[in-house]
């Protein structure tokens, strides 16, 4: 009975987590926020290709260059390019009225992308844009079919296009020199971004590992003190 | 100097408790409840729960408190209000997180702590008013767990209570008008937030502790069953202390601190490396603002509703003329109450697992098999196979109580023992 209740304890969380909607064979994303310069370089792309349009709502500028290392004055210069003051919040500029008749809806608030859907999901739909003239845009995404959203890093990656074997496209071909960057840049590039959004989902991811660390050790030894404390009043006890 | 202050402040420590006692019961209160409380001294590991359903209640107390000093109560600033704690305010994440696993640890407990009643039978008498009160607490500790679930705010939040809410419009005749009463609205909305903050925070919290309040004065009185089902005040010693129990404090005060570190190192290991839980303490859709015109693809209550929310959708027919939903509300209405009954239900000599007969045994474990996967099956969407699954879970769920006068009549128990066995 007890096996049974344990077994299902362990093998539902299990179950669900490896549910999944997309059919893309997915790349995996492992995360390092330990990465500055990683991150850094992910704010750098953040700043330049995606808060136009989406923005960061929930999250402070001042937090965002305190916990990368980024002085105030260069975060200020080089990556604020609106008004905003340090302590304000990362939204866009972009109007959500005029957003809306643009695109037919507003570009999403991407503050907790990663966690809405997850950073493997960000990393691999940022790397599947490609040409589809069907499109009102031109582009299409593997990960989010007939997505609403222009391919805003072509220059950067190149041209995109479908390969399809048999009727069946399951793969993606860049065309050689078309792009800013060579393959592998672009990977780290929106490996980079990506691990940036993963950041700004839940800032105080290191903080509470590290201090669940110290936890968990604080309370095996003051376990050990308990279980003494015990075993000393029931040692006379006949059980 | 009187001579009745000198007496009384003769020394320190005694003489203020002497003080004291003169103007308010305390040692009587602490002798009465902890150390002349005699409890069973063959208790296990089941008869943990209690005192750590207490700790939770403490722990959601407290963070609740925080979180309500800068969590708004509004349609615009709900959802903004949890990520400035969660980013702003310093520990706010902590507070955040304890109280959202908190909740869901809540259940764990509570759930453990009814499955030990069911295994040692201490809801019979003379413990019945004491299981109601229990029932009492559960029914509200879901209520509260339901309106908390929509202070967030996020898209789940929205759409769950959105979902659970409708079900009130099921009711023939007065639904729709019932249902719009308690939204206080058209839709789910500022109005209903504000409702069912009002409720979470204030109205819940406080019948809640009056419900453990009284539930623990119950207790005392009738005194704690055990793992073999047998009343230790039958047999007394000449000072009137059952032979085979042991003063609550300092041994049963001892053995749950230990135990509250051993739970607070499982509860501190998810709150720190996975408060989320896979998303099923914190699901995906909830990280994305409530948005009235976007349902999210799945809509699953959190895990702890999962088993009668799987009872509810597995009524899939009307009958009598009335909806499917309807009897689907009743389903699930039944099976939150039905455990209630178990005191007049039980018809066996005997108290305890241990000494009842194999039809109870195999009744029980089919009962938390079925809880099980009601529970998984709540959590999915619906499908064919799994509407069937759910229905057949759901007669076994209510064949375990329905039958129960049956079964424990007819089989074949174990005599009990005359003292407890250790």
């Amino acid at each position: 009975m007890k096996k049974i209740l344990l077994t299902l304890l362990v093998t539902l969380p299990v179950a669900a987590w490896s549910a999944s909607a997309s059919n893309w064979p997915m790349e995996e994303f492992d995360g390092d926020l330990q990465n500055l310069p990683s991150l850094q370089n992910g704010f750098k792309l953040y700043a330049n290709y995606c808060i136009g349009c989406h923005g960061l709502q929930f999250q402070r500028y001042e937090r965002t260059a305190d916990d990368l290392g980024i002085p105030h004055d260069l975060a200020l210069k080089n990556l604020i390019f609106t008004d905003q003051k340090i302590g304000d919040l990362m939204t866009t500029s972009m109007p959500k009225e005029a957003s809306k008749a643009w695109f037919g809806a507003a570009p999403p608030d991407l503050t907790m992308v990663t966690r809405v859907r997850n950073p493997d999901w960000v990393y691999n739909y940022l790397k599947t844009f490609y040409v589809d003239d069907s499109r009102p845009l031109g582009v299409n995404n593997k990960v989010f079919a007939n997505v609403g959203m222009p391919n805003v890093l072509l220059d950067l990656q190149g041209v995109q296009r479908e390969v399809c074997t048999d009727g069946v496209c399951d793969q993606l071909a860049l065309e050689a020199g078309s792009g800013a960057m060579s393959a592998e840049e672009f990977d780290s590039a929106i490996y980079d971004l990506t691990n940036f959004l993963y950041y700004v989902s839940e800032p105080a991811r290191l903080e509470r590992q590290r201090t669940g660390v110290f936890v968990l050790l604080f309370l095996i030894i003051l376990g050990s003190f308990t279980y003494l404390l015990n075993r000393e009043y029931w040692k006379d006890i006949e059980h | 100097m009187d001579k009745s202050e000198t007496q009384s402040s003769n020394s320190g420590l005694a003489g203020a408790m002497e003080w004291i006692d003169k103007r308010f019961p305390a040692s009587e209160t602490f002798e009465y409840h902890m150390s002349r409380y005699y409890a069973p001294k063959n208790f296990n590991f089941w008869y943990y729960f209690g005192f750590l359903a207490m700790f939770v209640l403490v722990n959601q107390l407290v963070t609740g408190v925080w979180l309500t000093m800068n969590y708004v109560p509004s349609g615009d600033g709900a959802f903004a209000s949890v990520e400035y704690i969660m980013r702003d305010v310093e520990y706010g994440w902590l507070m955040r997180y304890l109280h959202s696993t908190g909740a869901s640890f809540f259940f764990v407990v509570i759930y453990l702590h009814m499955y030990r009643a069911l295994r040692y039978g201490s809801y019979r008498g003379p413990r019945e008013l004491l299981w109601l009160i229990g029932m009492a607490i559960f029914v509200a500790l879901m209520a509260e767990g339901f309106f908390g679930y929509l202070l967030p705010w996020g898209n789940m939040s929205y759409w769950g209570a959105q979902v659970i809410v409708s079900l009130v419009g099921a009711i023939p005749y007065v639904g729709p008008d019932l249902m719009e009463w308690v939204r206080g609205d058209f839709l789910m909305s500022e109005t209903t937030l504000n409702r069912f903050f009002a409720l979470h925070v204030v109205a819940l919290p406080l019948v809640l502790c009056i419900l453990i309040f009284v539930h623990i004065v119950a207790l005392h009185h009738v005194g704690s069953n055990n793992p073999d089902g047998i009343e230790i005040k039958k047999n007394k010693d000449e000072n009137g202390v059952p032979r085979d129990g042991i003063p609550f404090h300092p041994y049963y005060t001892v053995h749950d601190i230990h135990a509250m570190v051993v739970f607070l190192f499982i509860f501190c290991a998810v709150v720190f490396f996975a408060p989320e839980m896979g998303g099923y303490f914190l699901e995906k859709p909830n990280f994305e603002m409530a948005d009235p015109l976007k349902t999210p693809e799945h809509i699953a209550p959190v895990w702890y509703y999962t088993p009668f929310y799987a009872m509810l959708r597995a009524a899939t027919f009307p009958l009598f003329g009335l909806s499917a939903k309807f009897w689907g509300l009743v389903i699930m209405a039944g099976a939150i109450i039905i455990p209630a009954a178990l005191p007049w239900l039980d018809r066996s000599p005997v108290k305890s697992m241990r000494y009842k007969g194999s039809i109870s045994r195999v009744m029980l474990t089919l009962f938390v098999i079925s809880f099980f996967i009601l529970g998984y099956l709540g959590t999915q969407a619906p499908s064919k196979a799994g509407t069937i699954a759910a229905q057949v879970c759901t007669a076994i769920y209510f064949a375990y109580f329905i039958l129960m006068p049956w079964y424990t009549r007819v089989e074949q128990t174990q005599p009990e023992p005359e003292r407890v066995t250790v």
